[in-house]
């Protein structure tokens, strides 16, 4: 399938959904599905640093909370439109996913991983002692009474995420496709090689990088207003950490179905829990599932569904041109 | 017409104490034909990521075709035109054979000099890349699916696939067969022909002699004898260095 | 004014370098030696505070002594984590990605896990060398950081003999360099791995009474730790304990400076930042180890 016809087919599925979200009555679906598209924005995100790339990033929720904040810093001062948040959120969190890589690149898969950590807490730290944005204490964000074009803001926030979660879908399966997708998968299967095969390596991990922080932080920029009190506790949660990693590993990591997949069902396991259980045991659903997974199925949900005896009859990929 | 390609000079390169190579001087012309011997732990590997720009040399210079080396990434060097194979294969574990061979074509043959590759041009390319090394009937299957010698004839496809001035085939027939000994020398002496400059490392004595138009010995980091492999085979301070073949 | 706040930083900083060496020790053995990336080292630490309140509140033990009885416990469970690791990835050859995500969902089961027993609320422990301090010249120095710091240093110095002087002590110094002459010699890597990772996790125990002994202790708070320890451990050159001591110290001294002048919310940032300064300055070269 050539990438103009993906992107068409996510724009229709993408209108389709919002229609037939039209026809919901209770309130509660948005806000569900809400965070059920953020996490398909945030998985396909992480999926494409360490998926296709191969570098584990447990740093999520340093570059998600960038958008967030970066969302709070512009409400208060001006309060634009959501769709400049996201973009600023974007350019602000893809700038610091390239300056981390410059940093951390040329380290070792663990040493690289941890250099994300340690990103993340440095920027929590920074945005608790920053009392402009209400440091630990945090800070109330008000809705507009109405939202542009639909009226209830939570159906506009919603529009907004499955909008993203059909772009991300769609960037991610475009780098899939493409000359950018090979040169990821030969630095992920051996990085050696690929440099000596031409591949520029440092480039192609920085492009990668540089997206993948984008992504999440254009995820986290209508957050505050999802919110509506934001502090540095649940902005900087574990828990996007986590699913940003389960998720993919779940659904499986070799393509843009896996993150989709990933975050719809543990998405909704998460979310019946939390509401007919506790809020604290669907974490820790999370964190069996992802354990269970990465020890007994690697490939995630798709690979439980083609088994390895029939990789041969596989669809070979069809890339285009040099891109 | 012969002119330099590769003129190394007083290379040297150490791992912390320890000196893996030193002072080497070697100038390879266009077209020729070299043999690479030496006893393990010799440091010929370590000369060919020095090469390659796996690793970088602490001392001397090495130039390819001009250009300085120097501070030049390993995927530059491939794009200058030198390319290598691993002694320990090692292909892209999650795309298929054919797939293998795409990538030096996408990031090396494809830009290179204003040329485009068009998808049926790389499609191709693939096909005869594999049919020289006798894997097109296994195009689509996964590397964990080949057998050792397999993988070796891969490894060394990928090398051509990124279409190099420079081959250096590091140890690519231990293991091999009698006859596939053979193919693989038939097959670089036709590389050789199409005017590709081959570095030959190998334990094989016979495939050494029979390809070698010049032989280089490396003993315990230190090139011991340059020259006409009847003579270097004679040089006794080479007898004594390798016991056995 | 300004020397005696200075001097009282530094040597609180010492003590609490002691005590992150403890907390330290057990990975640098699982991923300076063994390669093991374990980021859930500080959650069993915690687990091991949480072990000692227990004892503590319920028994009146002293955490210390509740500490060593856990120990033998906490190494089969290192050794139970270490065979599940092994089997599941090192075995395959994949345990990059896949290794470290499931340190990860076990750092992550271990903190809710303790969330759902304990709650989020703080716990503490009681002991007689909790509460006074001692008073030399200007410099305060506390006991229940001071006895820590101490126990500390026995157990790294007794942890080094144990590997310099005994045959299963050298045998992991040995299989962290050269797992196939190990081999070669009919010993093993395995079971000297599973030994290995198991007094690591066994370290955590008495790691964890020390914690709970210094600041009352919450379910969460393992993450802050997470950076730290990889922090020593790079910074102390990966497997040799000498290095990690004084990195430790190095950290700890930069941390309560930091808290004394600037306050204690940018501690955190100290020990990561260091981190990623180390990481991004130190040259690739040394750390592609196992090329």
């Amino acid at each position: 399938m050539k990438h103009i016809t993906f992107w068409l087919s996510t724009a229709i599925c993408v209108v389709v959904l919002f229609a037939a979200s039209r026809l919901v009555t209770n309130d509660y679906f948005f806000f569900a599905g809400y965070v059920v598209l953020q996490y398909i924005v945030l998985a396909t995100a992480w999926n494409i640093l360490g998926g296709y790339t191969g570098y584990i990033n447990f740093g999520t929720s340093g570059f998600f909370a960038i958008g967030a904040y970066s969302s709070v810093v512009l409400h208060k001062l001006w309060g634009p439109p959501i769709p400049v948040l996201i973009i600023v959120g974007g350019i602000l969190a893809g700038a610091v996913g390239f300056g981390m890589g410059g940093l951390t690149l040329r380290l070792k898969g663990v040493f690289f991983a941890i250099g994300t950590l340690a990103l993340a807490i440095v920027v929590q730290t920074f945005i608790t002692n920053w009392d402009f944005v209400g440091g630990s204490r945090g800070v109330y964000i008000i809705r507009p009474p109405t939202a542009p074009l639909l009226g209830s803001y939570i159906h506009y926030l919603f529009l907004i995420m499955l909008v993203l979660a059909g772009i991300a879908v769609a960037v991610a399966r475009s780098i899939e496709q493409s000359t950018l997708g090979y040169g990821l998968a030969a630095i992920r299967d051996d990085e050696q090689a690929a440099e000596a095969a031409g591949v520029p390596t440092l480039k192609l991990k920085l492009v990668s990088t540089t997206l993948s922080g984008a992504l999440m932080g254009m995820a986290g920029a209508p957050l505050p207003y999802y919110v509506t009190y934001l502090d540095p506790a649940s902005g900087f949660n574990l828990a996007y950490a986590v699913n940003a990693i389960a998720m993919p590993l779940v659904g499986g990591t070799t393509s843009w179905v896996g993150p989709v997949l990933g975050a719809i069902f543990l998405g909704t396991i998460q979310e019946v829990t939390r509401v007919t259980i506790s809020s604290s045991l669907n974490l820790l659903f999370v964190g069996v599932l992802l354990v269970l997974f990465v020890v007994i199925a690697p490939n995630g949900l798709i690979g439980l569904y083609q088994p390895r005896r029939r990789r041969q009859d596989e669809p070979q990929r069809r890339p285009q041109a040099a891109l | 017409m012969s002119e330099t390609l590769l003129k190394v000079e007083g290379l040297g390169k150490r791992f912390g104490g320890f000196i893996a190579l030193d002072n080497i001087e070697l100038e390879v012309q266009a077209g020729e034909r070299v043999g690479l011997i030496g006893p393990n732990g010799s440091g010929k590997s370590t000369f060919v990521n020095c090469l390659s720009g796996i690793l970088r040399h602490d001392s001397g210079s090495a130039q390819f075709g001009g250009v300085a080396l120097e501070g030049l990434p390993a995927y530059r060097r491939t794009r200058l035109g030198i390319a290598r194979s691993f002694q320990l294969p090692k292909p892209f574990r999650s795309l298929t054979v054919a797939e293998n061979l795409r990538i030096p074509l996408l990031y090396t043959v494809n830009g290179r000099g204003g040329v485009h590759l068009t998808e049926a041009q790389i499609a191709a390319r693939c096909d005869e890349l594999l049919r020289m090394v006798a894997l097109d009937g296994k195009a689509k299957a996964r590397p964990r699916d080949l057998t050792q010698i397999e993988m070796r004839k891969l490894e060394l496809a990928r090398a051509m696939a990124a279409a190099p001035k420079l081959l250096i085939a590091d140890e690519a027939m231990a293991g091999l067969s009698h006859s596939e000994i053979d193919d693989i020398l038939a097959l670089l002496f036709k590389l050789n022909e199409g005017g590709i400059t081959v570095i030959l490392i190998e334990h094989i004595m016979r495939a050494v002699m029979a390809f070698s138009q010049r032989l280089v010995v490396l003993v315990a980091g230190h090139k011991i004898a340059d020259g006409l492999p009847q003579d270097v085979v004679s040089n006794p301070e080479v007898e004594r260095a390798y016991l056995g073949e | 004014m300004y020397w005696d706040l200075f001097l009282n930083a530094i040597a609180s900083g010492i003590l609490l370098g002691g005590f992150y060496a403890a907390v330290t020790v057990g990975l640098a053995i699982a991923f300076g030696m063994l390669d093991v990336g374990n980021l859930a080292h500080p959650a069993f630490v915690i687990l091991g505070s949480f072990c000692c309140y227990i004892f503590n509140q319920r028994w009146g033990v002293d955490p210390i002594l509740a500490a060593l009885v856990m120990t033998p416990f906490f190494f089969l469970l290192g050794a139970a984590i270490y065979q599940i690791y092994y089997l599941s990835f090192e075995r395959r050859g994949e345990e990059g990605l896949r290794g470290l995500a499931f340190f990860f969902g076990l750092l992550f089961i271990t903190e809710v896990g303790l969330i759902l027993g304990f709650g989020v609320d703080y716990r503490f422990v009681e002991a007689p060398y909790i509460g006074p301090t001692l008073h030399l010249g200007g410099i305060d120095l506390a006991l229940r950081t001071l006895t820590p710091f101490t126990i500390s240093l026995v157990m790294v110095a007794g942890l080094q003999l144990f590997l310099s002087k005994t045959y299963t002590g050298r045998a992991i110094l040995a299989v962290s360099q050269d797992s196939l002459a190990l081999r070669l010699m009919s010993v093993r890597p395995y079971r000297v791995k599973l030994i290995a990772f198991g007094i690591s996790i066994a370290t955590a125990a008495l790691a964890g009474a020390f914690l709970i002994i210094i600041q009352p202790v919450e379910p969460s708070i393992g993450r802050d730790y997470i950076g730290r320890v990889f922090a020593i451990v790079v910074l102390g050159g990966m497997g040799s304990f000498p290095g990690m001591m004084l990195a430790a110290m190095l950290l700890g001294v930069a941390e309560s400076l930091t808290a004394t002048f600037y306050g204690p919310s940018w501690s955190p940032a100290v020990a990561f930042g260091l981190l990623l300064l180390t990481l991004a300055v130190r040259p690739a070269g040394i750390l592609g180890r196992r090329a």
